[in-house]
């Protein structure tokens, strides 16, 4: 009896075992399939929204799209002019370029003294931290400021508006990839320029500056792909306009406004003309996103 | 030294322009699902649009978090090496895309599938199910709905939470994962018990840093919401969030009126809410942002 049961225990723990370990890989492998989808899910849905925009707005992705303003649907009579997005390209252009030229200074000082006056100081962290919030904090309430700030005193919507608040969004990006880039430099180098006898001043200007050159390079570029698809904030503020101004203090279109207001007229004809202008806005984008990886991927 | 200057400026002056709204309803503002622009009757309650926001975000981290989970796990485990760039690249560029093409493409691609493909097809199967049938009960059928909202704004937040959840999973010591692995465990294992418990606190940062970018996303939400003052009884229903209605009310409301008071305030409690969900996640991702 006894002896018979010595016998079988093992037997019987080696099937136990078998089976345990049978389930933890099958488990294992149920995951590893799952994560598979997983991923495969979120390439679809980026090459689905990329498929949709070359398919929908290729073909009228032509010369005269993009060099004549807007015109009223044609609801079907092909006698009457064709429009274009040459109004809104100028405006985005103008206003995007405009808040780089405000935003990237003031990103670029505040970096600054975040890497390398007040690194560890208290008032260091909490610029960071405000930083950090207003990086993910709505635009649309950047808007809203703008508005209550600038659009309600001026009497009216304006491109310099516009501006503006997509300047508040450049600030936070160029802060963070400045501070960022700045604290890559190693301390030796610092102390040896200051070794030599150069003020502070000099050594962030002459040597850090030149160090992260391509890094704070790379943070402008993000930040100007993160501006030229903002639409919210440009509905409060510079609000968009249906014909061709490079007046500042009025009303000003842009590519993303002209989408949202082409999108839901509900006019075949203008739908035709927003995708064409979400294809031109998402290549822009993503290639000046590609051009910010590869500067950086060859810095290190 | 600007950056506090703009983030009080803001607050003040959302509050300023808010003030004439807190000041006619009270606490009613926040509870009352009224909202009644016409001249002379005109009535402003939030409720239904603070609702909105918080549902639609907690709904998209409910469908994002899982996924984003997988692509982390993938990207850190899983891959080949040479798969894995490129790969989290396309991931990244999903950030990239701007919420005005997301909003595009839910309305004129996503849309028609929700309405044709999911509830004209599941609809009533689910409807019939015993408890959570109400769910999917619906006599709206625009395909522009919570549910639709909730799904884009799961896409948009995705590469968010994967690529915090796979910055921090690299972060683990090998050793300790080693180890693991050393005493037999399956790779699931070694996640399960070694990497999460590692790395709860930053993946909790990540989930809050995606709730915060849901709560505030405006154009993409405008655009596949339904946009309606009605507290939605189904996933179907069309509704409102807070950024929406800005949105939607804003440009055409009246220079200094009731209105475009009562929108304030909800920019106003719109600001405070992700201001406090990205404060929170900031503080959790604290240990792993100092390299």
């Amino acid at each position: 009896m006894s002896a018979a049961a010595t016998a079988l225990a093992p037997a019987k723990d080696l099937t136990v075992a078998r089976a345990l370990g049978r389930r933890r890989r099958r488990t294992d492998a149920a995951i590893r399939w799952l994560c598979i989808a997983a991923t495969l899910v979120g390439l679809f849905f980026l090459a689905s929204i990329l498929v949709t925009l070359l398919w929908r707005g290729l073909p009228m992705l032509d010369w005269l799209t993009l060099t004549t303003e807007f015109q009223p649907t044609r609801y079907g009579d092909e006698t009457l002019p064709r429009g274009g997005l040459s109004h809104a390209i100028v405006g985005s252009l103008m206003q995007v370029g405009l808040a780089t030229l405000i935003g990237t200074p003031i990103g670029l000082l505040v970096g600054t003294y975040l890497a390398e006056y007040a690194r560890d100081s208290a008032f260091g962290s909490a610029v960071r931290f405000v930083s950090d919030v207003l990086l993910s904090a709505p635009s649309i309430l950047i808007g809203l400021f703008i508005y209550q700030l600038v659009v309600l005193p001026m009497g009216g919507f304006s491109g310099l508006a516009g501006a503006l608040a997509l300047a508040i969004i450049v600030i936070p990006v160029v802060v963070r990839t400045t501070e960022d880039m700045l604290q890559l430099i190693p301390n030796t180098l610092r102390e040896a320029v200051i070794a030599l006898g150069a003020p502070k001043w000099k050594m962030i200007l002459l040597v850090c500056y030149r160090a992260a050159l391509s890094g704070i390079i790379t943070g402008v570029l993000l930040a100007v792909a993160r501006i030229a698809g903002e639409t919210a904030p440009l509905l409060l503020t510079s609000f968009g306009n249906n014909v061709m101004s490079t007046d500042l203090g009025r009303a000003m279109a842009s590519l993303p406004i002209a989408i949202y207001q082409q999108a839901n007229s509900g006019f075949p004809d203008l739908i035709q003309i927003a995708w064409t202008g979400a294809l031109l806005v998402t290549l822009g984008v993503l290639a000046i996103n590609i051009a910010a990886r590869i500067l950086l991927r060859r810095r290190h | 030294m600007v950056v506090l200057v703009l983030l009080g400026g803001i607050i003040v002056t959302l509050f300023v322009g808010a003030l004439p709204a807190f000041q006619e309803f009270g606490v009613g503002f926040i509870t009352s699902t009224e909202w009644d622009p016409v001249e002379g009757r005109e009535r402003f309650g939030g409720f239904v649009a603070i609702f909105g926001t918080l549902i639609s975000s907690l709904l998209a981290i409910i469908f994002a978090v899982p996924v984003a989970f997988g692509i982390a796990f993938f990207l850190t485990e899983l891959a080949p090496l040479w798969l894995r760039r490129p790969v989290g690249t396309a991931i990244e560029l999903l950030a990239a895309i701007p919420s005005i093409i997301y909003g595009m493409w839910g309305l004129f691609v996503l849309a028609p599938f929700v309405q044709l493909r999911i509830q004209l097809t599941f609809g009533d199967t689910l409807a019939s199910l015993p408890l959570i049938g109400f769910l999917f009960d619906s006599v709206s059928f625009g395909g522009t709905n919570l549910f639709t909202a909730s799904l884009v704004l799961a896409i948009m937040i995705l590469p968010f939470i994967a690529a915090t959840m796979r910055d921090v999973f690299e972060q683990v010591p090998p050793v300790y994962k080693e180890s693991a692995y050393a005493v037999g465990a399956t790779r699931w294992e070694v996640v399960r018990s070694v990497v999460l418990p590692y790395t709860r606190i930053s993946v909790a940062g990540g989930v809050m840093l995606g709730l915060g970018r849901a709560l505030g996303e405006t154009m993409a939400v405008t655009f596949v919401i339904g946009n309606a003052n009605r507290l939605p009884q189904s996933l179907f229903d069309p509704t409102n969030t807070i950024a929406s209605v800005i949105a939607m009310e804003f440009p055409e409301s009246l220079m200094g009126s009731l209105q475009q008071s009562a929108l304030f305030a909800l920019g106003f409690l719109l600001f405070v809410l992700s201001f406090l969900v990205l404060a929170l996640s900031r503080w959790l991702l604290r240990p792993r942002l100092k390299v």
